[in-house]
């Protein structure tokens, strides 16, 4: 078993922290690679890219929004309780280069994916702006570790409760006007990175995506996170997760997260409705 | 001699019992139901007890055939098992899934006139009794020798390798990527052929025998080869499989819908979708449905879509019914339970809905012309013969390649044209030293029990290594 040694619940408990030892992992972890975790006997390989790692410690940290049974079960877990299943690191690392100036977008629980990258992109010499989002300021995560981890942090809510009125695209196409950007790392809801990289083309930088599609084992043997990159069929779990962004199929990907939509559903109904007799 | 020969053949070959086709299509349990002590003992009288045995030689792992028949006739099963323990550490595995009728079975003397004593569903019947009655002893033992050999992969080979070195007295761990321990006989191949307990309940026999399992770990990721060596193994044996699968690369094989044969068992198979909602993973349940391709995970694609509610299950083969791979036996399974065969037609493309999800395939047909490289008739498309067949899920069946996760990060590694690891036909060694390769990541996709010939050469060669030098 994978022991949780710490858990924090974020944006009014709907995205949940899990700090979890994994000392083989957390040894060789990187920027931008991720996990399979599987709570029980019966439940789903579910893969996130991890938030953090200790390698001293020999823990891993996921955050993860619950929209499902499976982030519904892992957030009924609590600190001495622990996963059945880690597996990893699995994925490329990002590749942490001093280009210049970049600038790091985040949407949702997409920014607990950015944070290390963000914090390694400044580690290894660039100018680091970030931008953050949210639906409104409740929803906000990791704000002060952003802040820290970028010389410039700019926030943004949908609703305006919070930072700037509007999308981060809004801030984007400013920071993107006024400065010689030379990288831009976006990750967050698809149609947030699907608009990132349109507005990023336009000023033709280079943009890296993290794709987190339905995937099974993780190792390249399923084919079931296959993704267009320029017209080519690619497997997300080991070509990526990372893509250069103007090269992403995003209406396809978007498609496919769609996938068993249906049968999500009804297991997760199920599983409430459990949870209500039980109470 | 000759009035007792001619007595034997007048037994007839003692057929399995099965369930209905009818009544199987709708479940997961076991095709096959097994013999009867009885009738195993009298399948068992047909053996000549031949004094040079050729179902031996057509044995890739040399167990004593007429040995252990010989023990079934006489009813001692305790005895029988043990024999073929001491050649073959997964007999339950492979009395279900070997392609006897091209090994054993097709080298046996009766066979040339009637039918073949029935060696595979002995070897299951002696191996199922083993399991359920508990009477059986573990294999001796050898002394420790302090040797430590880690394993990479639990499939056929891996099982293979660490049951024979263990019993010659060495410290053995395997490393296996997925959850659980089995590798395709796990994730591969569907209950109703090979039941999982049966698997679980071998590689406990390993466990047993001293072999130490670590799940969840992928090497090559979790951990390096040179950093088990610097670990302390002496030894490494690669049995990570042909687990990269091939697509069409036509046009809408992205839909929705569509899967990869090894994502659609894996589903059903490891993951248990076939109990959704009990267990959390889904799979796409359709009613019609198009498997590309004619081998035996095809057909056990093919077969598995009945059970998951399908009204059609259509198997599509651009090649004709002479050139198809699988099993005949899995071809006769499948046919009775229902799935339709569409020969010498090819896939052109996938049709879907606004939704992205798959709706139709177009099919072209094709014609037999000259034997291409492969020595078989190459299908060439008849112009114009476009037509569409309806799906709501298609299981692309086609193959499987190297898959490079664990192979790109050994840059010591010879690799093949195709990706495949460099390894010598007779020992198993690769280009880097301690390290011995074997089953599908040298051969390319091939049989469980080829698998295992080439794990007990390979724990032959590593057994020399580790006692006299590379």
């Amino acid at each position: 078993m994978f022991t949780i040694v710490k858990r924090e619940e974020m944006a009014n408990g709907t995205v949940v922290l899990n700090e979890i030892e994994a000392p083989l992992i957390a040894k060789k972890a990187k920027p931008g690679q991720f996990v399979i975790l599987k709570a029980t006997e019966t439940g789903e390989r579910i893969p996130l890219t991890m938030a953090d790692t200790d390698p001293q410690k020999g823990t891993v940290t996921i955050i993860y929004m619950v929209v499902g049974k499976s982030t519904a079960l892992f957030k009924s877990l609590k600190v001495g309780d622990g996963y059945l299943d880690v597996i990893g690191p699995l994925g490329k690392p990002t590749h942490l280069e001093n280009v210049g100036n970049v600038v790091c977008v985040g949407g949702g629980t997409g920014v607990a994916v950015l944070h290390p990258i963000t914090r390694g992109l400044k580690q290894v010499g660039n100018n680091v702006i970030s931008i953050i989002g949210a639906r409104n300021k409740g929803l906000l995560i990791l704000e002060e570790q952003m802040k820290a981890a970028s010389h410039k942090l700019y926030v943004c809510t949908d609703d305006g409760s919070y930072g700037h009125h509007g999308f981060v695209t809004d801030v984007l196409k400013d920071v993107l006007t006024k400065n010689d950007i030379k990288l831009v790392v976006g990750i967050g809801p698809v149609p947030m990175m699907k608009f990132v990289c349109k507005m990023t083309k336009d000023f033709n930088v280079k943009t890296l995506v993290s794709l987190n599609p339905i995937m099974i084992d993780g190792t390249g043997m399923c084919g079931g996170c296959r993704v267009s990159i320029g017209g080519k069929t690619q497997f997300a779990c080991v070509d990526g997760p990372e893509f250069d962004g103007h090269q992403v199929d995003f209406d396809e990907l978007m498609l496919r997260l769609q996938a068993y939509t249906e049968d999500e559903k009804a297991s997760h109904d199920e599983y409430c409705n459990l949870k209500k007799e039980k109470a | 001699m000759a009035e007792t020969t001619e007595k034997k053949e007048k037994i007839p070959r003692q057929p399995m019992p099965e369930q209905a086709a009818k009544v199987r299509a709708k479940n997961f349990e076991e095709v096959p139901t097994g013999y009867s002590p009885e009738v195993a003992m009298i399948e068992a009288k047909r053996c000549l007890q031949c004094k040079k045995p050729a179902c031996v030689d057509g044995c890739p792992v040399g167990v004593d055939i007429p040995g252990f028949i010989g023990h079934i006739r006489d009813g001692k099963f305790e005895q029988a098992i043990s024999l073929i323990w001491k050649r073959n550490g997964l007999p339950a595995v492979c009395g279900r899934v070997c392609p006897q009728e091209l090994q054993c079975e097709g080298q046996c003397i009766i066979g040339k006139k009637g039918e073949p004593v029935a060696i595979g569903n002995l070897e299951r019947f002696a191996a199922d009794f083993a399991r359920k009655s508990g009477e059986c002893e573990l294999p001796v033992k050898a002394e420790p020798t302090g040797k430590k050999v880690a394993v990479v992969g639990s499939g056929p080979s891996g099982l293979t390798v660490a049951g024979d070195l263990a019993l010659k007295g060495h410290e053995v761990t395997i490393f296996e990527a997925f959850h659980k321990p089995g590798g395709v006989l796990v994730y591969g191949i569907p209950e109703f052929r090979l039941p999982k307990e049966i698997v679980f309940a071998e590689v406990e026999g390993l466990e047993n025998l001293g072999v130490k399992l670590e799940c969840n770990a992928v090497v090559g990721r979790t951990v390096s080869l040179d950093e088990l060596f610097e670990q302390g193994y002496d030894a490494i044996f690669l049995g990570v499989g042909a687990g990269l699968p091939t697509f069409l690369n036509i046009p809408g094989e992205n839909l929705i819908g569509i899967l990869s044969a090894n994502e659609y068992l894996t589903r059903s198979n490891l993951m248990k979708a076939y109990l959704f909602p009990k267990y959390d993973t889904p799979v796409v349940r359709g009613k019609n449905v198009i498997t590309l391709g004619a081998g035996n995970v095809a057909m056990d694609a093919a077969r598995t879509a009945l059970r998951l509610g399908a009204q059609s299950s259509r198997i599509v083969y651009r090649r004709s019914r002479q050139e198809v791979p699988a099993r005949g036996a899995e071809v006769h399974h499948a046919e009775e339970e229902g799935v339709e065969f569409h020969f010498l037609t090819s896939p052109v493309e996938f049709k879907g809905n606004e939704k992205g999800r798959v709706t139709g395939m177009v099919g072209l047909k094709m014609e037999l012309g000259e034997p291409d490289s492969s020595g078989r008739r190459r299908p060439v498309a008849i112009k114009g013969s476009e037509f569409e067949l309806e799906c709501d899920l298609a299981i692309i069946a086609v193959g499987a390649g190297a898959n490079p996760l664990l192979t790109q990060s050994t840059k010591e590694l010879e690799l093949n044209k195709w990706g495949y690891i460099v390894a010598d036909e007779a020992t198993g060694k690769t280009s880097k030293k301690g390290v011995w390769a074997g089953g599908d990541i040298v051969t390319g996709s091939a049989t469980v029990i080829l698998a295992m010939g080439a794990g007990r050469q390979a724990a032959d060669s590593i057994h020399d290594y580790l006692t006299r030098g590379w």
